[in-house]
């Protein structure tokens, strides 16, 4: 028997359950996420149509670069004012 | 010398003599027959043996085959007579000395028909290979990772690939043994926390950062250089989390400034960006396991390099200072003459420049300029930082001007300003570029401080090279210097 040591971080991560879906979009706000990469607002420009098309309200937010995680004020601040949000990865 | 010599099964009494004997020990074979003279008189000895239980073949002796026993009595030569009263040592005897065995066991006429005296040997437990295993034991009672059993038919080697802790070579399995060594390497404590590693962000520790060091296949006095780059890793400037996720090509290179280099034997010359040292190899090694294994970053999760690089198993050098004709990497960002520190730069594999016809600065700058050119797209300019390694026969040519790395800089920044009509989106039949505002401006490829030197290399050759960076600035990655601990 050999014992070795574990070079891992040992993380157990805790599980969480997703949100219910929202059922309708009708007077909900949807948070769009730019984050910063080229051409994501030609993306989110059309979605925002749609969205308010479909009678939900649209609040806006960019992170300030694409290259690090949002900063955590930002992330509160969609958490706390969006019922959902949608991130936009465009490149 | 005042232990209470008490065995495992509590065979030694508190009072009397003890012998230390081992049988692969001339000295304690030519005392066997005075430890049965000593039983025929009746005298209470207790024999302890370190490497046969059935030596002597009287009066039986206790096991020592672990060498507590003879640890916690401080033995360094056997044969050791000692007398004990009440627990307290009273006089120890070391090696064959007739008149002292006499004095010390109260028989005026032991051993008579031996020679007065004859030295022992070394004991056991003083034994590198022992002290090692002892070290081991202490270490690992106070290491706090996870213990990882593999069973005797199981390739440690293999069972490390399994549970995901390799870059995709072998690894050295970290035994209790092997970290032990490597913590010996460091005086911070294995409990310290040295930094907080993206993307997980786990606290990492002095421990943690030994255990990746030894799988990478570092030595002990890698070490202090590996905790430097992770401390430098794991800064904000350096956005280590930004770069382990991106699609881009470029992870950390590491570059190595000071005396340590040398102490370690690193590799600042001849093949310096390539195989073939230990040190070089190693370190740059190990920052990558603790980069994955702790912090998380694995290729094909976090980690989304569309092509990667091979840097990326481990892209460490050192500069070589003794004959450049510039000011160190490490002084230029303010670290004082004489000390060491590692410098981290998001970077891309190298590529070569050719030149063997400039003997010019303006002429070699020249070069540079149009190979500098091509880093990340001709066409891109602002958004990519580079680091140039510069190698002795083409540093010779700006040593011989007189040319610093600032009047370098100069022409470089001179050369390198474009005009945004050969730079623009479309320009030259090609779509990619910058858009169409910068039309008439002139863009400077680099900004500021976006070049930086590293003097390294072979003697021949009239040769230097590029490492493309990643993004540049406070939104993506920028140099971050740490100094080695001494």
């Amino acid at each position: 028997m050999t014992t070795l040591f574990d070079p891992t971080g040992e993380l157990a991560p805790g599980e969480r359950s997703r949100l219910p879906r929202l059922d309708s979009l009708e007077g909900k706000t949807i948070g769009l996420l730019d984050i910063s990469k080229a051409r994501g607002d030609v993306f989110l420009d059309r979605l925002s149509e749609r969205l308010e098309e479909r009678g939900a309200r649209v609040a806006r937010f960019s992170k300030p670069t694409f290259a690090k995680v949002a900063p955590l004020d930002l992330r509160k601040k969609i958490a706390e004012s969006c019922d959902a949000v949608i991130e936009a990865l465009a490149d | 010398m005042s232990s209470t010599p008490q065995g495992p099964d509590a065979t030694i009494p508190a009072s009397g003599l003890v012998v230390v004997v081992k049988r692969d020990c001339p000295t304690c074979g030519l005392v066997e027959p005075v430890l049965q003279e000593l039983v025929d008189h009746g005298v209470g000895v207790t024999v302890i043996s370190q490497d046969d239980p059935a030596f002597p073949s009287s009066p039986a002796p206790v096991d020592d085959r672990g060498l507590e026993l003879s640890d916690r009595l401080g033995i360094e030569v056997v044969p050791t007579l000692l007398r004990f009263d009440e627990g307290v040592e009273l006089a120890r005897v070391v090696g064959w000395h007739r008149e002292q065995w006499q004095e010390l066991t109260a028989q005026p006429e032991l051993g008579a028909n031996l020679p007065p005296a004859r030295p022992g040997c070394g004991s056991l437990n003083v034994e590198e290979a022992h002290l090692r295993r002892r070290r081991a034991k202490e270490t690992a009672e106070r290491l706090r990772s996870r213990r990882v059993e593999v069973g005797t038919e199981e390739d440690a080697i293999e069972a490390c690939f399994a549970r995901g802790w390799s870059d995709g070579l072998p690894v050295v399995p970290p035994t209790a043994e092997r970290i032990a060594v490597m913590l010996e390497g460091t005086e911070r404590a294995p409990d310290e926390v040295v930094a907080r590693v993206a993307p997980d962000y786990v606290e990492c520790t002095v421990e943690k950062v030994a255990i990746n060091a030894v799988l990478a296949g570092c030595r002990p006095e890698y070490l202090p250089v590996v905790l430097a780059a992770v401390e430098a890793a794991c800064t904000d400037e350096f956005n280590w989390h930004g770069l382990a996720a991106t699609t881009y090509f470029a992870g950390p290179v590491v570059v190595v400034n000071g005396p340590v280099t040398r102490s370690i034997g690193m590799n600042s010359g001849m093949n310096a960006l390539g195989q073939g040292n230990r040190a070089n190899a190693t370190i740059g090694r190990a920052l990558q396991l603790i980069l994955r294994n702790v912090g998380g970053a694995r290729p094909g999760e976090i980690d989304r390099a569309t092509l990667g690089n091979p840097g990326k198993l481990s892209f460490c050098f050192a500069e070589d200072e003794s004959d450049s004709p510039w000011d160190s990497l490490a002084h230029e960002r303010g670290v004082e003459e004489g000390r060491s520190a590692v410098t981290l730069f998001a970077g891309e594999g190298p590529r070569g420049i050719v030149d063997q016809l400039s003997r010019e600065p303006e002429s070699l700058a020249h070069s540079f300029a149009l190979a500098l050119r091509s880093v990340a797209h001709p066409k891109l300019a602002l958004a990519f930082d580079a680091m140039m390694v510069v190698s002795p026969e083409h540093a010779r040519v700006f040593r011989e001007a007189g040319w610093d790395k600032q009047r370098l800089r100069q022409e470089l920044a001179q050369l390198l300003t474009l005009p945004g009509e050969e730079l623009v989106r479309g320009a030259g039949g090609c779509a990619e570029g910058l858009p169409e505002q910068v039309r008439s401006a002139r863009v400077p490829k680099f900004r500021p401080d976006g070049l930086w030197f590293v003097h390294a290399g072979g003697r021949a050759g009239l040769f230097s090279a590029i490492i493309g960076g990643w993004i540049n600035g406070e939104g993506g990655s920028q140099p971050v210097t740490r100094e080695v601990a001494a």
